[in-house]
C-alpha cells in the first residue's frame, strides 16, 4: 500500500517547529528572585560546631518529633542517620585522613524554592520572612517536593498510614515571638549556628570571612548557590565534602518554569491549538463525509 | 470492505487465561494489603527514591503506552488518514484501559489518596489556590480530564451496543446520547489531541525540576519534546502491537499493511527523536558523558541500540509486511520507549550515594496485576461491544 508520507512529514515538520518556536523565544523570560526584605535565616560554622547535638535534641522538643530509635545497635538512643520522618535537623560528621568537620543540615530556606514550585495546590509556601511552610491540609503525599529539592530536605512519614511531609520550617510556631529564633539556634552553647535576619546574617559571614581568610574555605555556601539560600555556611572543608555539591548558581525550577510558562503563558498556545485541532478535525470530516456520499469509499 | 466495528460475543471468562485472572487476583489483594502496612513497607522507595517502579511504569510508561488512541487520532483526524480509521476504536479502547489504569496506580502511590479530589478544586476549604508553576498540577488536570474525553470517544461503542437494546429506556437514552456525542465530536476529538500533547510533554518537563541530581545524558530542556515524540512512537506500536494479538487470539483482520505503513511513520519519529537527542547532546557539549564508564553511560548505550534497531527493522518495506515481523519491531520499540522513562525517572536521578532504590516482590506484583486487570478488562468490553474491526471476508484473510 502506497503511503502519502509527503504530507505525513510535512505535517510532522510544521508541528515540531510549532513546539519549538514556542519553546524558544522565551529562554531567560523569568526574572531571578531576589531575597525577601524581611527574611530571617541561619548561619552555621563549622569552625565552632563541636558536634553536641544540643540542637538536633532541642529540634525534636520543640517540634514534638519522636525518638529514632532505628539505627541498629542504637535501639536505647534517640540516633537519627539522617533527616528523616522523626528528624528535622541533623548534625553529621565529616571525616577524611584526620581532616573532620561537623555539618548540621536542615531546611535550606531557598530564595527560589524547588519545592514549592513542584507542590500542585500550594502546600509549600514561602511565607512571611522568607520561610518555607508545609501545610497538611494541601498535601496529598505525592513526593514531588522530594524529587524536586536538591538538598534532600522533605522527608515523608514512610512508616505511617496517614503519611505527611515533615521538614524544618524554621519553627515557625516561634514565630509571634519578640526574639524569633528557632530551637536549635537557641540552644546552641558554641553560636555554632546563629539565628538573625538574613542582611545582619551575611554581613557576619563577611565579617569573619574578612577577618580570618585562611580559617575558611573562601565562601559563603548559600550566598548564590542555586539562586540563593537564607541558611548560609561557612567552612573550614571544602564544601562539597559536607554534601553540598552543587556550585551552579541557576536556581532549581528557572529551566522548567522557563518552558512551562513559555509554553502556556496565559494558556493562549494550548487555546489556539486546540481551535486549529478543532478546524482541522473540522474540515477533514467535511471531506470525508462528502467522499463517502460520493463514492461510498 | 467490511470494516464495521463488531463485538466478538460469547462468555468473557472463556477467552481470559487462568493466569491472567490469578496475577490480576494477587495484585488486587496487595493494593488493599499496601494500605494496611502503608507505603515503606510494602514498597522499596525511601526518602531518596521517593518515586519508584509505579510512577515510572505505572503511570509515566504506563501513560505514553496509552498513547495509541492520541497517536491514531492525529492520523486519522488530524493528517486526515480516514482508511485507518478500524485501527481507532481498538486504539481509544487501550488508551482509555492505560490511563485508567496510571490513574488507579497514583491513587495506590501518593500517601493521601482520599484528599486527590482537593487537586481539582485547588484545595479544599480554601479553594481555587491551583500552583501553575507545577508541571505535576498539570499533569494530574490534564489526565484526570483526558480519562474522562477517552471514555467519551469510546462510547459510541456503548451506545450502538444499547441502542438495540430490549430496555426501552437505556435504548432511547443511548440513541440520544449517540446523536449528542456525534454533533460534539469535533471538539471531543480535539480535545483528545490537545490534553495528551500537553501532559505528555509535561511528564518530561516534570524532571527538569530534579535538574541538579539528574544525569547530564538526560537532563535537557527538550525533556518535553523528546517525550512527546517517543510517546506518539510508542502508541503506533502500542496499535501494531494490539491488532496482531488480536487477530492471533480473536481471529480479526490484521490490516497488515496498514499496521506497516504506521510502523514506518513509528520509525521515522524514532529517528527524530534520536537526531534531536544526539543534537542536543553535541551542542551542550555533553557528549563525553556517554564514554564514562559508569552505570548511567551503559544505560545510555542500551536505551539507544534499543530504538535503533526496530527503527531499522521499520524501515524494510518488504519485511515489515510480514505481521511477526511488524510485532517484533513493535514490541522492541515499546521497550524502547519503556526505558527512556525508567532511565529518565530512576537511573538518570542520582539523589546521592547513600540512597538505592530496588522495587520489592509485592510492589511488582501490583504492577503486574494492574496490566492483568487491564487485560481483563481488554478482552470483557470488546466481547461485548462493538469495538474490533469486523471478520474479514474470505478475499481479505491474511
Amino acid at each position: 500500500m502506497a503511503f502519502d508520507r509527503r504530507s505525513l512529514l510535512k505535517g510532522m515538520a510544521t508541528a515540531s517547529a510549532a513546539a519549538v518556536a514556542s519553546a524558544s523565544p522565551v529562554k531567560a523570560a523569568r526574572e531571578r528572585k531576589v531575597v525577601p526584605e524581611d527574611a530571617r535565616g541561619m548561619l552555621y560554622d563549622t569552625t565552632l560546631c563541636i558536634g553536641c547535638k544540643a540542637c538536633v535534641r532541642a529540634c525534636k522538643e520543640a517540634n514534638d518529633l519522636p525518638a529514632d530509635t532505628r539505627t541498629p545497635g542504637m535501639e536505647n538512643y534517640d540516633a537519627p542517620t539522617d533527616l528523616n520522618e522523626y528528624t528535622k535537623n541533623i548534625i553529621k560528621l565529616y571525616k577524611e585522613g584526620d581532616r573532620r568537620s561537623y555539618v548540621k543540615r536542615q531546611c535550606m530556606q531557598c530564595v527560589d524554592p524547588a519545592c514549592v514550585g513542584a507542590c500542585m495546590i500550594g502546600a509549600f509556601r514561602k511565607e512571611k520572612y522568607g520561610v518555607i511552610t508545609w501545610d497538611k491540609e494541601r498535601c496529598i503525599g505525592c513526593r514531588y517536593c522530594q524529587m524536586a529539592c536538591p538538598f534532600n530536605v522533605p522527608k515523608f512519614e514512610w512508616s505511617s498510614l496517614n503519611p505527611y511531609i515533615v521538614k524544618c520550617e524554621y519553627c515557625r510556631q516561634r514565630a509571634g515571638d519578640k526574639q524569633w529564633e528557632p530551637a536549635c539556634c537557641e540552644v546552641c552553647p558554641r553560636e555554632a549556628v546563629i539565628a538573625g535576619t538574613y542582611e545582619e546574617l551575611l554581613a557576619e559571614a563577611k565579617r569573619r570571612l574578612a577577618e580570618y581568610p585562611d580559617r575558611y574555605e573562601p565562601k559563603i555556601y548559600g550566598e548564590k548557590d542555586l539562586g540563593g539560600t537564607q541558611v548560609l555556611y561557612l567552612s573550614h572543608v571544602p564544601f562539597e565534602k559536607l554534601g553540598f555539591k552543587f556550585d551552579s548558581e541557576e536556581p532549581v525550577p528557572e529551566m522548567q518554569q522557563t518552558i512551562q510558562h513559555g509554553v502556556y503563558q496565559g494558556f493562549i498556545a494550548p487555546a489556539a491549538l486546540y481551535a486549529m485541532l478543532g478546524v482541522v478535525v473540522w474540515r477533514n470530516r467535511r471531506k470525508d463525509g462528502a467522499e463517502e456520499t460520493e463514492g461510498e469509499a | 470492505m467490511s470494516d464495521r466495528a463488531e463485538e466478538l460475543g460469547g462468555p468473557v471468562l472463556s477467552k481470559v487465561s487462568k493466569w491472567i485472572l490469578w496475577l490480576g487476583i494477587v495484585g488486587a489483594v496487595l493494593i488493599v494489603w499496601r494500605f494496611g502496612v502503608g507505603l515503606g513497607r510494602s514498597t522499596g522507595l525511601n526518602d531518596g527514591y521517593p518515586w519508584g517502579l509505579w510512577i515510572a511504569f505505572d503511570v509515566v510508561t504506563g501513560t505514553a503506552l496509552g498513547c495509541g488512541g492520541f497517536a491514531m487520532a492525529l492520523l486519522v483526524y488530524i493528517f486526515n488518514k480516514g482508511k485507518y480509521h478500524p485501527l481507532v476504536r481498538p486504539a481509544i479502547l487501550t488508551s482509555a484501559l492505560g490511563y485508567s489504569m496510571a490513574g488507579l496506580a497514583i491513587a495506590i502511590d501518593v500517601g493521601r489518596p482520599w484528599f486527590i479530589w482537593r487537586i481539582p478544586l485547588g484545595g479544599f476549604p480554601d479553594m481555587g489556590k491551583y500552583n501553575w508553576n507545577s508541571a505535576l498540577l498539570e499533569v494530574a488536570l490534564c489526565v484526570m480530564a483526558y480519562v474522562i474525553v477517552l471514555w467519551i470517544e469510546l462510547s459510541p461503542a456503548f451506545f450502538e451496543k444499547w441502542k438495540d437494546s430490549p430496555k426501552q429506556g437505556l435504548a432511547n437514552f443511548s440513541k440520544k446520547a449517540y446523536g449528542i456525542i456525534n454533533k460534539l465530536l469535533i471538539w471531543i476529538i480535539a480535545l483528545g489531541v490537545l490534553l495528551p500533547t500537553m501532559h505528555q510533554s509535561s511528564l518530561g518537563s516534570l524532571m527538569l525540576l530534579s535538574g541538579p541530581r539528574l544525569h547530564g545524558l538526560w537532563n535537557t530542556p527538550l525533556l518535553p519534546l523528546l517525550f512527546l515524540i517517543s510517546c506518539i512512537a510508542m502508541g503506533y506500536a502500542v496499535v501494531v502491537m494490539e491488532s496482531a494479538l488480536s487477530s492471533r487470539f480473536f481471529g480479526r483482520p490484521s490490516h497488515v499493511s496498514m499496521l506497516a505503513a504506521i510502523g514506518n511513520v513509528a520509525a521515522y519519529l524514532i529517528w527524530g527523536f534520536l537526531v534531536i537527542r544526539l543534537v542536543e547532546l553535541v551542542m551542550r557539549g555533553r557528549l563525553g558523558l556517554m564514554f564514562q564508564f559508569n552505570a548511567q553511560a551503559l544505560m545510555f548505550w542500551i536505551e539507544i541500540i534499543c530504538f535503533v534497531v526496530p527503527a531499522v527493522m521499520l524501515m524494510n518495506a518488504q519485511k515489515r509486511q510480514d505481521l511477526g515481523y511488524l510485532f517484533r519491531a513493535a514490541i522492541m520499540l515499546v521497550f524502547a520507549g519503556t526505558l527512556y522513562r525508567f532511565d529518565t525517572y530512576l537511573v538518570a536521578f542520582m539523589p546521592g550515594e547513600n540512597f538505592s532504590y530496588f522495587p520489592t516482590v509485592p510492589e511488582m506484583f501490583v504492577t503486574i496485576g494492574i496490566v492483568a486487570i487491564e487485560i481483563m478488562l481488554y478482552v470483557a468490553l470488546v466481547t461485548v461491544f462493538p469495538i474490533l474491526a469486523g471478520k474479514p471476508t474470505t478475499a481479505e484473510a491474511h
